[in-house]
C-alpha cells in the first residue's frame, strides 16, 4: 500500500463516519431520554431515603415465614441451595463450644413436628439469627463488579442488573456474609433486594411482612418518625463483620458475640 | 430465563450432603470451579515462559539463547487460549464484551481485560514480529502460492533485510522486552490480585499473592519451555544444547527456592498471628487440602524438583541422566502448580466464611465445567504451539543459511540461532 | 533521522487499528453505550416494575375488616394474614382469582407453636405429643383470636426451656410459684404483668440452712450469714439447674 491509497482512504473515512455519528446520536438521544424518563415512575424520589433494617434476635422464633415469603415474593428458586434470606440457630455449650446450623436449608420433617425436641443442658445460650444482604453503605459486590452490573442506588439498596450481568460470579466471592447465589435460571447473581419493588410502593419488604414476631423492622434511616430510627435510638446495634468495614445497613439488636 | 438444569441440582445435592459443620447455605456452591483453576495456570505459563525468553534479550544470558524463540512461540500458544477457561465460565459468554464497554475501573477483573490485551498486541505479538520479521521475508519469497501470501501479510509486506534493518529489529525487540517485564508481571500479578484483595476469604485475601501466584508463574513457565524443550528434542529426534539445558536448570532452581520461600513465609505469617481463620484454615488443610498440598504440591511439586536440580548441579552425571532428570522435575513442578492453583482457587472455596464448616466441590467429568473441558483446554496449547512451530520455525535461519546469498543477508547479521 | 521501513509498516497498522477503536469509542457510538449509569437506571425501572405477590395487611383489611377486628386484640395481632394464608396480591386485585387457603393441619401451628429450645423466653409453646396428640389446633383455639379454651396453669406452655432445664435439675418437683409470685393477670396479659423474681437470700434459705422448716428442704445447707459474702445466691447458682449440667 502507498502513501496515495492510504490517504485517499483516510479522506474519505471521515464524511463516512461524520453520517454514520449523525444517525447514532439520534438514536442515543432517544435511548438516553427514555433511561432517565423512566426512572421514576410516581414520581418516587430515592435521594430523599435511606433504607435499612433491624433486626431483634430476641424475637426470631424460626418459624422460616420470611425464607417462604421471600422466596414466593421473588421467585427464588425452591430448591435449597438458594437464599436471599435465611434461619441460623445458635447453640452455645458451657465449655465455649458453638454449633451452628442453617434451618432454612435443612427442611423439618413432618414428624419432627410431633416430637418434642429435648433439652440439652450444657447449652447456656441458644437463639436464632435471621441472616440477608446487609446493603453495604460500602459494598465490596459493587467494588469488584467488572461491568457495574451490581451498584448501589441513591437509597441505598444494592441491585443487580440481570441484563447486563456477565455472571462472572465475583460479587459472589467477595461477599462476606454469604448473601448472594447465581440465580440458575438467569444465570446471573442474585440477592435480596429489600423488596425494591414493595418499599418504592410503601409497603413492607415481604419478609417484614409476614414476621409474626417483629424480629424483623424495616425502616428508612433519613425518616423522621420510623421504626427504624427507634430501633436505632433504643437498642445496642451490632453489626456482622464490622470489622472487614462494609458499613452493613441491617442493624442487630442483641446479637451474641458468637454470631457470624 | 431458563430451566435449572438437573445436574446442576444433582451435583449440588450431592455437596450439601457433604457439608461438615455450618456453612451459609448460598455457599454449597462451588462458585469458581475447574475452569477458574486452569485460566491461572495458562497465564501463569505465558508470564515464565516470557520472563525466560527476556533473560537473553535484556540480561544476555546467551546460553539461553536456543530456547529464546521457542519460549515466546510458547507463551504465544498459551496467550491465545488464556481467554477461554474465562468465556467458557461465564454465565452470559455473549455479554463478554461488555468488560471493555462499561468496565469498572474498581474491578481487578475489569482492569485485567486491559492489561491481556495490552500484553498480546502491545508486548507478545510485537517482540515476534520484531524477531520473526527477517525470517517471514525470506519465507515469503522461497513461498509458493497461499503461503507466499501469508507470510508477506505477516511480515506486512516489509522488505528491508538490509543490515540496518536487522540491527533496528534486535534493538526493537530488547526495547519491547523491556518493557514486557514489568508487563508481564503485572499480567500475572493482576490475577493474583483479584484473589488478594478479596478481604472476605482470609485464604485469598493477602498481601503476598500477588507475588506468590507471580513466583509460581515464572516457576511454571520455565518449567513448560524446558519440558517443551525436551519433548521436541525427543521427537525430532534431536541434539539438545545441554548448556541451555543447564542454564534453564539453574534459572528454575532459583525460581523454585524463591516461590518456596515466599509460600513458606505465608503459611509461617498466618500460623504466628493466628487470626480468627486460622482454626478452620488449618482444619481446610488437614481434611481437604492434605494430598493435593501437602503431598502433590509441596514434597512432589517442589521440594523433590529441588532435591533433583540441586543434585543435578553438584553431583557430576553424565547427558543423558541429566536429561531424565530435567524432564521429571519440569513434569513435576507442572503438575505441582497446577496444584497449587487448584489449592488456591478450589482451596479457598472449601471453608465457610463463617469460620464453621467445609464444604465439597464435586467435579463433574463432562459438560462446560468438567474434567474433560480442563484437559482439553490444556491440550490445546499444545497444538496451538505446533502450528506456531510449523508456521514459523525457530530454527529457519540456521538451516536455510547456505541458501540465502550472502550479499542479501549477511550470516553475521543473522537474528537467533534457533 | 529515517524510520526504518519495518517501523513505519507497524505503526500504520496500530494506527489504523488505533483510530478505529477511536472513532467508535468517541465519535461513532454513543455515549451511553459507554457508561453502566443508563444500564442502571434502566435496571431500577424493571426493578421497580416487579409483581407484587403479598398485599400487605392493609390490602387485606379492604374487605377482610371482620377478621381484622378479630385478630386486634388477640394474641396473633401482630401476624400479618399472609402469613398463615401465604401471599395474596393476585386475590385482592381480583376477587375472581383463586382464593388463598386456609391452613387447618396440625402441622401448620406447630411449625412456630411446637417446642423448640431456641425459641425466646416467653414465647407460647406445646409439647406435640402431650398436647392434644393429633388433634386439629382448631377445634379448640380461634386462629384469629387464638384465645386458649382454658388459662394454661403450667408455667411451661411458655417458658419451655426454663422448666425443661429444670426437670433436669435437683430442684424439679419445686413449683415455679415456690420462688416467683405470679399474679393472675400474667396468664392474659404476661408482659403487663410481670411475676416477680426472687430479691433476697432468705427465699433460698427457707431450704438451704440448717434449721430449715419446709417440706422440700434440702441437704445442702450453708450458713445464710458468712455464704457468699455480699451477693445474693442466684448471682453464682443457676437456681434452674444448681448442679450444673454434669
Amino acid at each position: 500500500m502507498n502513501k496515495r491509497d492510504f490517504l485517499k482512504d483516510a479522506i474519505l473515512f471521515f464524511p463516512a463516519a461524520a453520517t454514520l455519528q449523525a444517525l447514532a446520536s439520534d438514536a442515543s438521544a432517544t435511548a438516553d431520554a427514555t433511561a432517565t424518563a423512566g426512572a421514576t415512575p410516581n414520581d418516587y424520589d430515592a435521594t430523599r431515603h435511606w433504607y435499612g433494617m433491624g433486626v431483634d434476635i430476641n424475637k426470631c422464633i424460626g418459624c422460616n415465614r420470611c425464607v417462604e415469603a421471600c422466596k414466593a415474593e421473588n421467585d427464588v428458586p425452591e430448591e435449597p441451595f438458594f437464599f436471599r434470606t435465611w434461619i441460623e440457630r445458635y447453640r452455645i455449650h458451657e465449655n465455649g463450644e458453638t454449633t451452628v446450623e442453617c434451618i432454612s436449608s435443612k427442611p423439618r420433617p413432618p414428624e419432627q413436628t410431633e416430637q418434642a425436641e429435648p433439652v440439652d443442658p450444657t447449652v447456656v445460650r441458644t437463639f436464632f439469627v435471621p441472616k440477608l444482604c446487609n446493603q453495604c453503605a460500602h459494598p465490596p459486590c459493587v467494588q469488584v463488579c467488572p461491568v457495574g452490573a451490581t451498584f448501589q442506588t441513591e437509597d441505598g439498596v444494592v441491585l443487580v442488573n440481570s441484563q447486563t450481568c456477565i455472571g462472572c460470579r465475583y460479587c459472589i466471592q467477595a461477599c462476606p456474609y454469604g448473601a448472594r447465589y447465581l440465580n440458575p435460571r438467569t444465570r446471573t447473581a442474585d440477592k435480596c433486594t429489600f423488596c425494591y419493588h414493595r418499599i418504592t410502593e410503601g409497603l413492607l419488604p415481604a419478609c417484614v411482612e409476614v414476621c409474626p414476631t417483629e424480629a424483623r423492622i424495616f425502616g428508612d434511616l433519613k425518616g423522621q418518625a420510623d421504626r427504624l430510627v427507634r430501633f436505632h435510638r433504643l437498642n445496642k446495634i451490632n453489626v456482622l463483620k464490622e470489622d472487614l468495614n462494609t458499613e452493613p445497613k441491617v442493624l442487630y439488636a442483641n446479637m451474641d458475640g458468637e454470631v457470624r | 430465563m431458563s430451566a435449572i438444569p438437573e445436574s446442576l441440582l444433582e451435583q449440588l445435592g450431592q455437596q450439601l450432603q457433604q457439608v461438615q459443620g455450618f456453612i451459609y447455605p448460598n455457599e454449597v456452591e462451588t462458585q469458581w470451579a475447574i475452569l477458574i483453576v486452569v485460566y491461572p495456570y495458562i497465564t501463569g505459563i505465558v508470564a515464565g515462559a516470557f520472563i525466560l525468553a527476556s533473560m537473553v534479550k535484556v540480561f544476555n544470558v546467551v546460553e539461553v539463547q536456543p530456547i529464546y524463540r521457542l519460549a515466546l512461540l510458547t507463551a504465544l500458544a498459551f496467550m491465545l487460549v488464556a481467554g477461554m477457561p474465562l468465556q467458557l465460565h461465564l454465565g452470559h459468554p455473549e455479554r463478554a464484551y461488555e468488560i471493555f464497554m462499561t468496565p469498572q475501573p474498581t474491578s481487578a477483573m475489569a482492569m485485567f481485560g486491559f492489561v491481556y490485551l495490552w500484553y498480546l498486541l502491545g508486548i507478545l505479538l510485537i517482540e515476534i514480529w520484531f524477531e520473526y520479521r527477517a525470517q517471514m521475508i525470506l519465507m515469503a519469497r522461497e513461498a509458493k502460492g497461499l503461503m507466499k501470501g501469508v507470510y508477506g501479510a505477516l511480515s506486512l509486506f516489509s522488505r528491508d533485510l538490509s543490515p540496518e534493518a536487522l540491527a533496528f529489529d534486535k534493538k526493537a525487540s530488547k526495547f519491547v522486552t523491556i518493557i514486557g517485564i514489568p508487563s508481564a508481571f503485572l499480567l500475572h500479578g493482576y490475577v493474583g490480585f483479584i484473589f488478594g484483595s478479596v478481604k472476605a476469604n482470609p485464604w485469598w485475601g493477602s498481601v503476598l499473592m500477588p507475588i506468590v501466584f507471580l513466583m509460581s508463574a515464572i516457576v511454571s513457565g520455565i518449567a513448560m519451555v524446558m519440558f517443551i524443550y525436551i519433548l521436541l528434542s525427543l521427537l525430532r529426534n534431536e541434539k539438545l544444547d545441554m548448556v541451555c539445558l543447564d542454564k534453564i536448570g539453574l534459572f528454575l532452581l532459583v525460581a523454585i527456592i524463591v516461590d518456596f520461600s515466599l509460600e513458606a513465609l505465608d503459611y509461617i505469617h498466618r500460623l504466628y498471628q493466628s487470626e480468627e481463620s486460622i482454626g478452620i484454615l488449618t482444619e481446610l488443610v488437614s481434611a481437604k487440602l492434605f494430598t493435593s498440598l501437602v503431598v502433590v504440591q509441596l514434597l512432589l511439586g517442589m521440594l523433590l524438583p529441588l532435591v533433583i536440580l540441586v543434585l543435578v548441579r553438584t553431583v557430576r552425571f553424565n547427558e543423558e541422566l541429566r536429561k531424565l532428570l530435567y524432564f521429571t522435575s519440569s513434569l513435576l513442578i507442572l503438575l505441582g502448580i497446577f496444584s497449587m492453583r487448584w489449592n488456591v482457587v478450589i482451596g479457598g472455596q472449601l471453608y465457610s466464611k463463617s469460620f464453621r464448616g467445609l464444604m465439597a466441590y464435586k467435579m463433574e467429568i463432562t459438560g462446560i465445567e468438567s474434567l474433560a473441558m480442563a484437559l482439553f483446554l490444556l491440550a490445546l496449547p499444545f497444538i496451538f504451539l505446533a502450528v506456531l512451530l510449523w508456521l514459523l520455525p525457530p530454527r529457519w535461519m540456521e538451516r536455510h543459511a547456505a541458501q540465502i546469498p550472502e550479499e542479501a543477508y549477511p550470516a553475521a547479521n543473522l537474528v537467533g540461532r534457533t | 533521522m529515517k524510520l526504518p521501513e519495518q517501523v513505519t509498516r507497524l505503526g500504520v497498522v496500530i494506527a489504523v487499528i488505533a483510530a478505529i477503536v477511536l472513532l467508535l469509542r468517541f465519535v461513532i457510538l454513543p455515549e451511553s453505550f459507554f457508561s453502566a449509569k443508563p444500564h442502571q437506571a434502566a435496571a431500577v425501572v424493571r426493578e421497580m416494575a416487579k409483581p407484587i405477590h403479598h398485599a400487605g395487611v392493609a390490602a387485606c383489611r379492604e374487605c377482610h375488616e371482620e377478621q381484622y377486628q378479630e385478630k386486634y386484640g388477640g394474641a396473633h395481632r401482630d401476624i400479618a394474614c399472609e402469613n398463615c394464608h401465604g401471599p395474596a396480591a393476585a386475590h385482592a386485585a381480583d376477587e375472581n382469582a383463586p382464593k388463598p387457603p386456609k391452613p387447618r393441619e396440625r402441622e401448620f401451628c406447630l411449625n412456630c407453636h411446637a417446642f423448640d429450645s431456641s425459641r425466646p423466653n416467653g414465647f407460647p409453646q406445646v409439647d406435640p405429643q402431650q398436647h392434644n396428640p393429633r388433634k386439629k389446633c382448631l377445634t379448640c383455639h380461634e386462629a384469629h383470636d387464638p384465645v386458649p379454651p382454658k388459662v394454661p396453669r403450667d408455667c411451661a406452655g411458655c417458658h419451655g426451656r426454663i422448666a425443661r432445664t429444670k426437670a433436669l435439675s435437683t430442684h424439679a418437683l419445686i413449683e415455679c410459684t415456690a420462688c416467683h409470685t405470679v399474679d393472675e393477670r400474667h396468664f392474659t396479659d404476661p408482659r403487663g404483668a410481670l411475676p416477680t423474681k426472687p430479691e433476697s437470700r432468705e427465699i433460698c434459705g427457707r431450704c438451704h440452712t440448717a434449721d430449715a422448716t419446709d417440706p422440700q428442704a434440702s441437704e445442702s445447707v450453708v450458713d445464710m450469714a458468712t455464704h457468699g459474702g455480699i451477693y445474693v445466691c442466684w448471682e453464682c447458682h443457676y437456681a434452674h439447674l444448681p448442679e450444673g449440667s454434669k
